[in-house]
């Protein structure tokens, strides 16, 4: 007879899972309403989710405080690891769906949002993030993601119109195989060490003295691909510009920063240790993709001929830019990366929502995408205010002081230059000289040109209302006066960083 | 009041101009007007209650920004800011009261009025990165001044405009951060504050690669051949009062940024790339003196011209004497008022024919002889005329320079010969001899206000060229305790003998320490 195993519920810290079952229980009462009562408006699902996401926020509010207090918690079984890197992500994760999910809100009626199933699956994606970030369990790490991305999927292809299925299903071929690749590289280190957990497997590591380093390699080709994947790193982007051209821009503008920031720390979390253990293989590696990324995907931009697509390649070029914080692996570098990426989701929710509020449903003949740079010919004379916000977000992703994601660039490409990588900051900063380029051009369309017969101007803003104007407003606010909350901001990052142990 | 003027001065047009959102179009001249002679006044008062005696930084603000990344909100004047901020205001100032019928009236003076904001700021700010805001900011409303006003290129001429400007001072944002980093290194506390930084002596080779990266961000900027080729676009495509403030103002950030960031803080290297530089600075003088001779509009030739006399303000602050620098700084002066107002002459004749070719004109003498007086008497300045403001800055650029060395001067006063040539023969070519022209039979002279904003500049010319000392003598004040910090900081012999020492200067150092405390 088997002993019973006893444990106690104490010792399971059951409040570490507290801020992911917020949503889960949300999801669920979301499909429960739906049993009793179908055909209610988006209005209250929208109102629930954002409940919810309060909820989570404050629930994170808590662990925030406790880590303050009493630094890193370990719970279930030391399945969930509640420190810094998860509290901070966490924080991202929810706090830019907060301002998603009130984008769903427009006026015109869209097939996505009527379905309460659309706000479960967000509410289930969140958490499935949430795990993902909070654990270095690979196991645990991978039941995250998959959870997430099939979601997300899902969430794609809801945007009921032929390039929505095109970009759901090459985004779901595309993760499949980065899943795959993850599982793979995932049982190489379980061979190499016997554990799937991140810390266990740089202890075991590190005991024997790389011995096998062949079979690390391996691992780390696989993990590489799999993140590969999912950060949108050249070569393995090649999804990234038809999905979210396929996406609603809303849409597009979450997976350009809650997925990412997701996967940044997983990141961080495994090739940290690797980096530091001096596999030079590897540094010589993630150097080459961060440049390749941050340059290639800046060249592909400039010759778009969409909007979105150019902030596509954009948010490539912007995740090799802060893949080299990874590559640089000091605490200012990972404090560097949250903040970027912090700054980095104002600015770009911002963008993606303006794209959002000009979205037509029948395009006129003359346009053959829904963002044609055509279609931001001389804005600023029908419709000065929205060009000059969209003006403001272009310029912040150009990195012009001092609007907020100058504040990133410069504290990242300081990192580099503290940590010793001279050459990495110059290109780096040149970069940015190259991506104002197509930036700049969005702003010369609508600064500089004369409209197009027939446009009214009320194209730009024919899909807001009073919410998706409230959101855009926070963004914008977030992007002016960024240099405000900077150096709270900063502070508490680089703290959580540092206690980390990153 | 007193405490704050600096960002009164800073914030109290952007202020403004948002307000100028507000105002009905038919009236927003005005309003431009009276924020711009209140700001105007605002900087007299600020020379009027600056101590012209004391070297150091005068009415110094100071507000942690982030202080954990050690970025401060640090403002503060002295002997050599000074004047070029009142320049900027009073430029904004005749550029809006002069403005001529324009598109979108009300855009424009909103967006000079921001562009005030921005000059003010880059001329007072005291810390790293506020002085970097405010010097890439300036680069969004002259963008918008190119590309929504000017000529049939003008997109191209403003985005090039930007990107190179843009490229150049991204490569001076990491020489930035490296010199912050150093200065974390040596005092375990990050800074940006340029009197901090002061203090920091760098080993000779580091000095040599900061230099290179701030080169590269201030020789664009003024433009230093071979980086000048945007310049002549952006000029020509520029409306009058772009041009205006293109050459009066923002270029001389690149010079003033010299004197305040790559002299003090790397005098070693200085000393190093004094005669490279001064071989640029002398090739761009006469390169670009020849290319204006062979110009055929008009806004080119003053264009050209331009560029040539920054040269002569490099050649003055490579000097590394106080002589030199003292005289640059003045030249700057000089040539803010010089080609600012040729800049505007040439915006009154294209104002009434609608063209700039030269040879469309000819005895203009004959039809419109105020304007031909008062070009007459700028060109003289510009050529450097004794008695012209031009004349004291080159003279003492030059006298610098001579002690440096003699046949680099010798070759650079050839050079002013040069200038007075195409300037003559481009007098010459539109105003003497028959009126040719039909078009040009019947042309009205300047009017009222037009005369508003050259008859102040034919003052200034006249009056700072015959007795200069109230402008001088502040400056010299400055730039001596600047030379003399140079002296006690370098560490090469070559840099200790090129550079004198004054000894009873080392003013700046306690201003510094106060600064840092």
């Amino acid at each position: 007879m088997i002993e019973p195993v006893n444990v106690s519920l104490a010792s399971l810290n059951l409040m570490t899972l507290a801020p992911m079952l917020i949503p889960i229980v949300g999801a669920l009462l979301i499909l429960v309403i739906d049993i009793f009562k179908v055909g209610l408006d988006k209005t209250l699902y929208v109102s629930i989710s954002l409940l919810f996401l309060l909820m989570d926020f404050s629930a994170l509010l808590g662990s925030a405080g406790v880590f303050t207090q009493d630094g890193i918690m370990m719970g279930v079984f030391n399945v969930m690891l509640i420190d810094g890197l998860a509290i901070l992500s966490q924080f991202i994760i929810v706090g830019a769906s907060m301002l998603f999910i009130p984008l769903a809100l427009t006026h015109k009626r869209f097939h996505e949002f009527s379905y309460p199933e659309f706000f479960a699956l967000f509410l289930f994606m969140i958490a499935g993030f949430q795990f993902m970030v909070a654990t270095d369990n690979l196991i645990l790490v991978f039941v995250g993601l998959e959870t997430s991305s099939l979601a997300l999927y899902t969430l794609v292809a809801m945007h009921n119109r032929d390039k929505s299925f095109e970009a759901a299903v090459k985004y779901f071929t595309m993760g499949a195989l980065a899943a795959g690749f993850f599982s793979f590289g995932a049982m190489v280190f379980y061979a190499l060490t016997g554990s799937v957990e991140i810390n266990q497997i740089a202890a075991v590591l590190a005991a024997n003295k790389y011995v096998d380093i062949g079979y690390v390699l391996v691992g780390v080709v696989f993990m590489l691909a799999s993140f590969g994947f999912k950060l949108s790193l050249v070569p393995f982007h090649t999804w990234a510009p038809d999905v979210y051209e396929g996406a609603s821009a809303s849409m597009a503008g979450f997976m350009s920063i809650v997925p990412k920031i997701a996967a940044f720390v997983v990141a961080m979390r495994l090739f940290e240790f690797l980096i530091h253990s001096g596999v030079a293989w590897l540094e010589v590696v993630l150097y080459t993709f961060v440049i390749v990324t941050m340059t290639a995907a800046n060249i592909w931009a400039l010759v778009q001929t969409d909007v979105k697509r150019m902030l596509a390649y954009s948010s490539v070029s912007h995740a090799g830019f802060v893949m080299a914080a990874i590559l640089i692996g000091t605490t200012q570098s990972n404090s560097a990366l949250f903040l970027y990426w912090i700054l980095f989701s104002f600015t770009n929710l911002g963008s993606f929502s303006m794209l959002w509020i000009s979205r037509q449903k029948h395009l006129p003949e003359h346009q053959r995408s829904d963002h044609t740079y055509d279609k931001f010919a001389g804005m600023v004379q029908t419709s000065p205010i929205a060009a000059s916000i969209m003006g403001l977000f272009m310029l912040s992703l150009a990195g012009v002081p001092p609007f907020a994601l100058f504040w990133g660039k410069l504290y990242l490409v300081s990192s580099a230059v503290t940590g010793g990588y001279t050459v990495l900051a110059f290109i780096m900063v040149l970069n940015s000289a190259i991506a104002g380029y197509y930036y700049l051009k969005l702003i010369v369309y609508m600064f500089m040109k004369e409209p197009i017969m027939g446009n009214d101007g009320h194209i730009y803003v024919a899909n807001a209302t009073i919410a998706l104007k409230t959101i855009i407003g926070i963004a914008a606010i977030g992007t002016i006066f960024a240099f405000v909350t900077l150096n709270p901001l900063l502070e508490l990052i680089t703290a959580f960083v540092y206690n980390s142990g990153y | 009041m007193l405490n704050h003027i600096l960002s009164i001065l800073i914030f109290f047009p952007a202020l403004a101009a948002m307000l100028g959102f507000i105002i009905h179009k038919d009236s927003i001249r005005a309003y431009g007007v009276a924020i711009a002679a209140i700001e105007f006044s605002l900087s007299l008062w600020l020379w009027f209650s600056f101590d012209s005696s004391a070297s150091g930084m005068q009415f110094m603000e100071h507000l942690p920004l982030v202080p954990a990344f050690g970025i401060n909100y640090i403002l503060g004047v002295d002997g050599i800011s000074l004047f070029i901020i009142i320049l900027a205001s009073f430029f904004t100032m005749i550029g809006i009261a002069s403005l001529t019928d324009t598109k979108n009236e009300k855009n424009m003076i909103v967006t000079l009025l921001f562009l005030q904001m921005t000059m003010a700021g880059v001329f007072a700010a005291l810390d790293g990165i506020v002085f970097y805001i405010f010097w890439e900011l300036s680069l969004v409303p002259m963008l918008y001044i190119i590309g929504a006003w000017g000529g049939p290129l003008r997109i191209y001429a403003s985005v090039k405009f930007f990107l190179y400007t843009f490229a150049g001072s991204l490569v001076m944002l990491v020489g930035m951060l490296f010199v912050a980093y150093f200065y974390y290194q040596a005092t375990g506390t990050w800074s940006f504050a340029i009197l901090d930084w002061y203090r920091l002596i760098l080993p000779e080779s580091f000095q040599l690669w900061l230099f290179a990266a701030f080169f590269i961000g201030f020789a664009i900027k003024v433009p230093m051949f071979p980086f000048h080729t945007w310049l002549p676009y952006a000029h020509g495509q520029a409306p009058t009062i772009g041009s205006v403030i293109l050459a009066a103002i923002l270029l001389k950030m690149g010079t003033y940024a010299f004197i305040r960031f790559s002299l003090p803080m790397f005098p070693d290297a200085s000393v190093f790339f004094m005669f490279p530089i001064a071989v640029l600075a002398i090739i761009m003088v006469i390169y670009t003196a020849m290319v204006a001779y062979a110009q055929e509009d008009v806004k080119q030739v003053v264009a050209y011209s331009s560029v040539s006399h920054m040269g002569i303000i490099i050649l003055g602050t490579f000097a590394l004497n106080v002589e030199g620098i003292t005289g640059s700084i003045f030249l700057m002066i000089a040539h803010g008022v010089v080609s600012g107002a040729l800049f505007l002459l040439v915006g009154v004749i294209y104002d009434r024919r609608h063209t700039k070719m030269m040879n469309e004109f000819g005895g203009l003498a004959h039809v419109m002889p105020r304007y031909a007086t008062i070009f007459g008497l700028m060109l003289m300045a510009s050529v450097g005329m004794p008695l012209t403001i031009n004349f004291v800055g080159e003279f003492l650029s030059l006298l610098g320079f001579y002690k440096q060395s003699h046949i680099l001067t010798l070759l650079a006063g050839t050079a002013i010969i040069v200038g007075a040539i195409y300037m003559l023969a481009a007098y010459k070519k539109m105003f003497f001899g028959e009126v040719t022209n039909e078009k040009n039979k019947n042309l009205p002279d300047v009017s009222k206000r037009e005369l508003l904003a050259l008859i102040p500049l034919s003052i200034i010319t006249i009056w700072l060229g015959i007795y200069p000392k109230p402008i001088l003598a502040p400056i010299n004040n400055s730039v001596e305790s600047i030379v003399q910090l140079m002296h006690d900081k370098s560490i090469t012999n070559e840099a200790k003998t090129r550079i004198p020492n004054l000894v009873k200067g080392a003013e700046i150092a306690k201003t510094s320490e106060q600064g840092a405390h």
